[in-house]
């Protein structure tokens, strides 16, 4: 034994393991992220008109980058709409999706696969066009919801503007999310020993009482995972209200904090202070599910 | 044990190979020398079927040829284009708006081809060249096409309505308020903020003039008399409830001008092409007028949009400036490729030779009720007023489509707008270093 230990193959196997992912991580992860960090520390400076060859160049720009993106209102604003949006979102979707998966964890239920399915498949469709399709429905003059509504003598509600909008955004991201969030539930709760739901049958109690006593405490992890998850993606919320944009006047370039990257990167042509606006984000976001892990840990400890 | 560190290293040398395959497909697009065989140039553009064009001029000089390559059209190829010459895979031609040069030659993209294009000043109009010169003595890209702005108005709807089509903006905004009289359910047109553009086009023709160079300093006149102008016909417009505030290019916005719910829309020549895909019910029922004026009498329009074809400074570094320049000039001013861009890309060239007769003697299809479109075009476009163009457009734009949004939808102050688009243009050029006044 000893000596297969010393043989020199046996102590490198571990590293060409490890290389793919070593070297992948590096290039394509690690690189990257640094680059960012470098040019967020660099500015360029213009001389005279600045048209002609070498007008500019890049200097050292020291935190000023870091200074202007705390600083300006608008990344501020921005972080508190995209709050607003997933204090609407996060808690309607995962309770849409504990439900549904208890619902469908009932022991009488009929079609199960196939609701299972139906209710997943959303998930299937990418948040773009998702987000197009309703963009449709949320215009009145050419959406049918609202061709009935005016039908029935409603009037529909607006949602492209004021707060009809984060609730159209919500709308959106539930329609997406929930399958998937029901998928993780309802798997952990198909891991839920039987013998515990046949003695709370025995001691008399219903199936609501299952539910509320023996399936949600027992699902808890999952649903702290899910919750982290939507934490995180409503952080880097994107898609959804860059798609629906161009539809409305009440949604600005600097509506959530990564659109505002994407318009100082991409539209005004300032990568150095749109990198510098991404750093701060990602640290925002470190920080917050961090603590967020931590509070969850700790609870959980002193409970037990 | 043996075969798993085996397969591992074999794990890890695919990882590697897949790699190098990805490493090496950047670097295959080098052009060859300039003495081996014939010179290879490649085009970025958006326009539709320039290939084809490009294929004309590849049959008849075997020892420059141009391939196509298509993009995206507007803001993201600037910079697309700017992140490719800074790792040096710019192409060697580059089709760009007016409204760019400035970033473009600010960002040392566009070479200065005054030399190879000695000679074409006298094909173009005068402002529409000067927008190429940035009013020095280079030249940085020669001239494609034109958008001069007009009036678009429902010829039936007008006349139901008992309307007079427009000469000012005095009698448009009568005419906008007689609609909504007689009919509130419709609107004489719309304000978008969603596309800066034709706003800009708008102040051009009221004289505003946005970015003007002095020695070494840029002067911003985007907040100036004649923009305050425009943004407060067209903010009191809105007020008022004369007109709709929501923005263009929706399917809310295409289905109104579908159904007849606004019945005129200020635009540039290439509105044609909007109307059918937009609105393909209303074919035969739109007719072109000029631009209203602010002052009777006057015939002034501004543009919105039109773009050029530049040498990059990429291939002016691999000795192809020559070359590249010549098919830059034969594409935009050689009769039968300007045909050729009319009939393939449906474009208004900006020779201005090729405005009337020749592939644009017929009107467009979806204007057959009206024979002498192009003539009407060519007389509109005779009198365009000069744009003046900075090195950060991009920055202004985006400024206008969130500060004028705001202002639309509460019906609010639109020359706070505009005062809010001057100031974020002005405090990004002093970020950069620019020296500036206004």
């Amino acid at each position: 034994m000893a000596s297969h230990q010393s043989r020199p193959s046996r102590r490198l196997a571990p590293y060409a393991f490890l290389s793919p992912a070593v070297v992948l991580f590096a290039l394509f992860f690690a690189l990257p992220i640094g680059y960012a960090l470098y040019l967020s520390f660099r500015s360029v400076q213009v001389k005279g008109l600045g048209l002609g060859s070498h007008a500019r160049t890049e200097v050292w720009a020291g935190l000023s980058n870091y200074a202007s993106a705390i600083s300006d209102p608008e990344l501020l604003a921005g972080s508190g709409r995209t709050l607003l949006y997933g204090a609407l979102l996060v808690p309607a979707m995962l309770g849409a999706a504990l439900l549904l998966a208890l619902l469908l964890d009932t022991p009488r239920v009929r079609l199960g696969a196939l609701s299972r399915l139906a209710i997943f498949l959303p998930y299937a469709v990418p948040g773009i066009v998702a987000s197009l399709l309703w963009g449709f429905l949320y215009l009145p003059t050419v959406s049918p919801g609202y061709f009935l509504l005016d039908r029935a003598g409603l009037g529909g509600p607006d949602l492209l503007h004021g707060n009809g909008l984060f609730v159209a955004l919500a709308n959106i991201a539930v329609w997406g999310g929930t399958g998937f969030n029901m998928i993780v539930i309802y798997t952990s709760l198909r891991a839920v020993p039987a013998e515990l739901y046949e003695a709370a049958r025995l001691d008399g109690a219903s199936e609501l009482q299952i539910a509320l006593r023996i399936k949600i405490p027992m699902v808890l992890p999952s649903l702290v995972l899910t919750f982290f998850f939507s934490m995180i993606a409503t952080l880097q919320v994107f898609s959804e209200p860059m798609t629906l944009k161009p539809l409305t006047n009440s949604m600005n370039s600097t509506w959530s904090p990564l659109m505002k990257v994407y318009r100082d990167a991409f539209v005004q042509g300032d990568i150095h202070s749109a990198a510098a606006t991404s750093v701060v984000i990602a640290a925002a976001t470190l920080v917050l599910s961090f603590s967020f892990l931590k509070l969850v840990n700790n609870r959980s400890d002193g409970g037990s | 044990m043996h075969r798993r560190l085996a397969l591992a290293t074999a794990a890890t040398l695919c990882g590697a190979l897949a790699l190098t395959a990805c490493g090496s497909s950047g670097s295959g697009s080098d052009a060859a020398g300039p003495a081996a065989g014939p010179v290879k140039l490649t085009f970025w553009s958006w326009t539709p079927n320039m290939d084809k064009v490009a294929a004309i001029w590849n049959a008849a000089h075997p020892d420059i040829q141009v391939s196509v390559q298509k993009q995206a059209s507007g803001d993201d190829l600037v910079t697309k284009t700017i992140t490719a010459a800074k790792a040096g895979n710019a192409p060697d031609l580059l089709q760009a708006e007016y409204q760019a040069l400035p970033t473009l030659v600010s960002n040392d993209v566009l070479a200065d081809i005054a030399k190879q294009t000695a000679g074409t000043k006298d094909r173009f109009a005068a402002g529409v060249w000067q927008q190429v010169t940035l009013g020095s003595d280079a030249v940085y890209a020669v001239p494609e096409d034109t958008a001069p702005l007009a009036l678009y108005y429902r010829q039936d709807l007008f006349q139901q309505y008992g309307l007079k089509v427009p000469t000012t903006w005095a009698e448009f905004a009568d005419a906008a308020r007689q609609l909504k009289q007689k009919d509130p359910a419709k609107a004489l047109t719309t304000f978008s903020a969603n596309d800066s553009g034709l706003f800009a086009g708008l102040a051009q023709q009221a004289g505003a003039k946005w970015w003007t160079s002095s020695g070494e300093t840029w002067k911003v006149g985007i907040d100036d008399a004649a923009g305050k102008k425009v943004a407060d016909f067209w903010g009191g417009l809105v007020k008022e409830g004369a007109i709709d505030n929501q923005p263009m290019y929706t399917p809310a916005w295409s289905k109104a001008l579908n159904d007849g719910s606004q019945i005129a829309w200020v635009s540039a020549v290439w509105a044609p092409g909007v109307f059918t895909s937009s609105a393909p019910d209303t074919k035969g029922k739109w007719a072109i007028a000029p631009l209203p004026q602010w002052n009777a009498g006057e015939s002034v329009t501004g543009s919105w949009g039109g773009s050029t074809t530049g040498v990059t400074t990429g291939a002016a570094k691999a000795g192809h400036a020559d070359a590249a320049a010549q098919f830059a000039t034969w594409l935009n001013t050689d009769p039968e490729a300007v045909a050729a861009l009319v009939k393939e890309a449906g474009i208004y060239p900006a020779a201005t030779a090729a405005q009337s007769g020749g592939a644009l003697a017929a009107a467009p299809e979806f204007f057959a009720n009206q024979p002498d479109f192009y003539t009407q075009a060519a007389a509109i476009a005779k009198n365009t007023a000069p744009a003046a163009w900075g090195p950060n457009v991009n920055v202004a734009y985006s400024t206008f489509k969130d500060a004028f949004g705001k202002a639309a939808q509460e019906k609010g102050d639109f020359s706070a707008a505009l005062t809010a688009m001057q100031q974020a243009t002005v405090a990004d050029l002093k970020k950069n270093g620019f020296k500036t006044e206004g």
